[in-house]
């Protein structure tokens, strides 16, 4: 039985977009030395938002220098001020959440439900707890005045877009270090807004400047000779190509990138809460997580059980307007992702994995994938081995759990596993032996400012968040 | 004709998974004192040595990250001990290695003793000091500790023969890691000597690796493998280093850049936190009975 709701769309009248959009640099928007003009588009409809600037490698530079001069003072700044400054940004994001959340859900595709509950919750929290520890810097274990860095170079993916920027700003600022920070190409829109919020809360000229771009932009930052700290977060390849930028300079770097987390269930789990779990896991943000549990590993006597509920949990899933506010699956991020997604799935089948999808009609605009799921998927298959980065699960077996151990760690990557059962000790275990950088033990895809997150292996270095995250900006 | 003994030289060899082979390329180098004078002939190790020593660091991971971390501290200090009946031996093979007068020779191999006692008390620290728990906003335990990485390349410093390779090699191995070790390329026989030391010290058999030869040659392999998890350039020039980072990045390496240090100095904690992973473990805090209060 299929319930019906009455479309309940969140107004889009709250965000005011101006027609194109320059670059922020040294306290304002100013135009590309040459750059050209991008559309960027509405994933759910293809509708063009607005227009931004393609930076050029001069105006990389420019940001670059505005934020040079910016250091000196910033970084001379007591603690208590730069502290100040972090938490009227983090008040000012409240107070403009709901503008926020609803840009995001245009520009990403993303569902209004996940903006408006999950990512700017969680920037507001993410600048309130970095503004706490910018006076406390000489307590957090890393000897006594610990210096920042210098300018940090920072580039960052469309999947959180404004929360990424903020789990890159907010402890870079904290620790005095002034930041040039390139968003995604595809979702340049809320950082754009964010340097709306540098300016009502005073921020100095050049501590923060945005420059939109490509790859060619976030590869001039990375290599320009001025910055001083390279942070990235996007995929392993990428990462690969920036480690090698750097070497042999003195750059200090951390990456975030991909994964292909391994969510393990064991038979004596609640099977209710282990679906909930699994579906959060996956199609949390249509599955365009780097720490999603994308390897979905079930015990072999509650295989064909967990099946069952999982695939009818998946039918009450509902996929559409990402502005409306019962919608759960939104749209994919671009043309190009989807396509990505749709050739990994065709090679999933052609490998001769088992394809399920819950009945379930997708907009004729835009770019959408159905929940999917793979059943009969082994360890050579390219779905369990490739980060799909879409709502794409590939479930495998396992009967003890040194196998279930084993097959979570057959991976390069290393950033996520979640662990299911009823079985303190088996938790504990079993933790202990994962080479993964979080561990969700009976819940998945949780987050926090005060919570360290990052990888083992390729899934990247460093940490973001906690006590942990501000090593990456500091002189240690 | 001379009364004086004949001395008994000790054939040089490698330590690889706790054994004590040639080079398998069959080649030795020629090492000299800071005169000039023939001391040894070391053996030259090949790629194939690289990797031979990483397979045996790799076996030796589980073991050893798994064992506790008192019974660590336990080991380290038994080296410190093993090294202290040899304190004469050391004195003399690193005067003549890095051709000091005797009494600041007494006082590097002094201090590199104590540096293993220095490690062998932080073994069951370092959780405590880098590790903790989150103050999570909502139902959660969140606890955040540190793992080994695995296996680690140690490129050993060039000039400080013993005492700077102690210093990078003893935290590595403190948190649980396992390591393949380049030996000073001009200086490798206190490097050679420690690792007698260390398989008569119940180090397992694996945990440290020690090659000699030519550090390019050596380091290379190791930065390109894909089973080894970081490397330390403390040993590694400019343009070696650079190179060796960018072979690194093919498999996302951690790398310790070479940098100046006085190893005469006390280390702080970062040699350790380098080659450490953090790992953070969530669980729902649950409510007691009906009134929701789980106190």
């Amino acid at each position: 039985m299929a319930f019906e709701y009455a479309p309940a769309p969140e107004s889009r009248a709250i965000v005011d977009l101006a027609p194109s959009y320059g670059l922020f640099i040294d306290g304002e928007f100013t135009e590309s030395a040459g750059g050209d003009l991008v559309k960027t588009v509405s994933p759910s409809t293809e509708e063009v938002l607005c227009e931004y600037t393609r930076a050029t490698a001069e105006d990389v530079d420019r940001a670059v220098q505005a934020a040079r001069r910016a250091f000196e003072k910033w970084s001379a700044l007591p603690g208590a001020e730069r502290a100040k400054y972090l938490f009227r940004i983090a008040r000012i994001v409240q107070e403009r959440s709901r503008e926020l959340a609803v840009l995001e859900t245009l520009d990403n595709g993303k569902p209004i439900k996940e903006t408006r509950d999950a990512d700017l919750p969680l920037v507001a929290a993410h600048f309130f707890y970095y503004a706490g520890w910018a006076d406390k810097l000489d307590h957090a274990g890393f000897g006594p005045s610990p210096k920042p860095l210098g300018v940090a170079g920072q580039v960052i993916p469309w999947n959180f877009p404004l929360l990424m920027l903020a789990w890159k700003i907010a402890p870079a600022l904290a620790t005095g270090n002034t930041v040039v920070l390139k968003p995604a190409e595809t979702t340049p829109l809320s950082a754009l807004f964010f340097a709306d919020i540098c300016r009502q809360a005073g921020l100095p000229q050049g501590v923060v400047n945005i420059v939109t771009g490509d790859g060619r932009t976030g590869a001039d930052l990375v290599a320009h000779p001025d910055v001083a700290k390279v942070a990235f977060t996007g995929s392993t390849s990428v990462g690969k190509e920036i480690a090698r930028t750097v070497a042999g300079t003195r750059k200090k770097l951390t990456l975030e990138l991909g994964g292909k987390g391994a969510n393990i269930v064991f038979d004596d789990a609640p099977i209710d809460q282990a679906v909930e779990g699994i579906v959060t896991g996956i199609f949390f943000n249509q599955g365009q997580v780097c720490c999603a549990g994308s390897r979905l590993l079930v015990q072999e006597s509650i295989h064909d059980e967990l099946l069952e509920s999982l695939k009818r949990r998946l039918s009450t899933l509902r996929l559409g307007d990402p502005l409306d506010k019962n919608t759960d699956i939104g749209a994919i991020n671009s043309a190009e992702q989807l396509a990505r997604i749709s050739a990994l799935a065709e090679r999933g089948e052609a490998e001769g994995a088992e394809r399920w999808s819950p009945a379930c009609e997708l907009p004729s605009s835009g770019y959408w994938f159905a929940p999917t799921l793979f059943t009969n998927v082994t360890q050579a298959h390219t779905i369990a081995r490739e980060e799909i980065f879409g709502p794409v699960l590939s479930v495998l077996t396992f009967r003890t759990p040194e196998e279930a151990v084993a097959k979570a760690n057959n991976t390069p990557y290393g950033l996520s596993a979640g662990i299911w059962t009823e079985k303190g000790s088996r938790i504990l275990a079993v933790a202990s032996r994962l080479r993964a950088g979080v561990v969700w033990s009976n819940t998945f895809n949780k987050f926090d400012p005060a919570s360290p997150f990052g990888g083992y292996k390729e899934s990247g270095f460093g940490r973001e968040g906690g006590r942990h995250g501000l090593e990456a900006y500091l002189d240690v | 004709m001379s009364d004086e003994r004949l001395s008994v030289l000790k054939t040089y060899k490698l330590y690889v998974g706790g054994k004590f082979p040639r080079s398998e390329s069959g080649r030795v180098y020629e090492v000299t004192d800071s005169t000039g004078k023939w001391l040894a002939n070391a053996p030259l190790s090949s790629r194939k040595d690289a990797r031979d020593a990483v397979v045996a660091a790799r076996k030796a991971f589980g073991g050893w990250s798994g064992a506790t971390a008192y019974n660590r501290g336990q080991v380290l200090y038994r080296v410190a001990e093993m090294l202290e009946g040899r304190r004469e031996q050391f004195v003399r093979e690193v005067a003549d290695a890095e051709g000091l007068p005797r009494a600041e020779a007494v006082a590097v191999v002094d201090a590199t003793i104590d540096r293993w006692v220095w490690y062998a008390g932080w073994t069951d620290k370092i959780a405590q000091v880098v590790g903790g728990g989150n103050p999570v906003a909502g139902p959660f335990f969140n606890l955040s500790s540190p793992e080994p990485m695995g296996v680690v390349a140690v490129v050993a410093p060039q000039e400080s023969s013993f005492l700077g390779l102690v210093s990078v090699l003893a935290p590595v191995i403190a948190t649980g890691n396992t390591a393949v070790v380049a030996a000073s390329e001009k200086s490798p026989l206190p490097a050679l000597s420690l690792a007698e030391v260390l398989a008569t010290s119940d180090v397992p058999g694996g945990v440290v690796n020690v090659l000699s030869g030519r550090t390019a040659e050596i380091a290379a392999p190791l930065a390109a493998h894909q089973d080894v998890n970081a490397i330390d350039l403390a040993g590694a020039d400019e343009a070696l280093a650079k190179e060796l980072e960018i072979a690194a990045a093919d498999n996302l390496k951690r790398v310790l850049r070479p940098q100046a240090v006085d190893y005469s100095g006390t280390p702080g904690t970062e040699r350790m936190t380098a080659f450490l992973e953090t790992k953070t473990v969530w669980h729902p805090t649950g409510a007691l009975g009906a009134a929701g209060s789980s106190y």
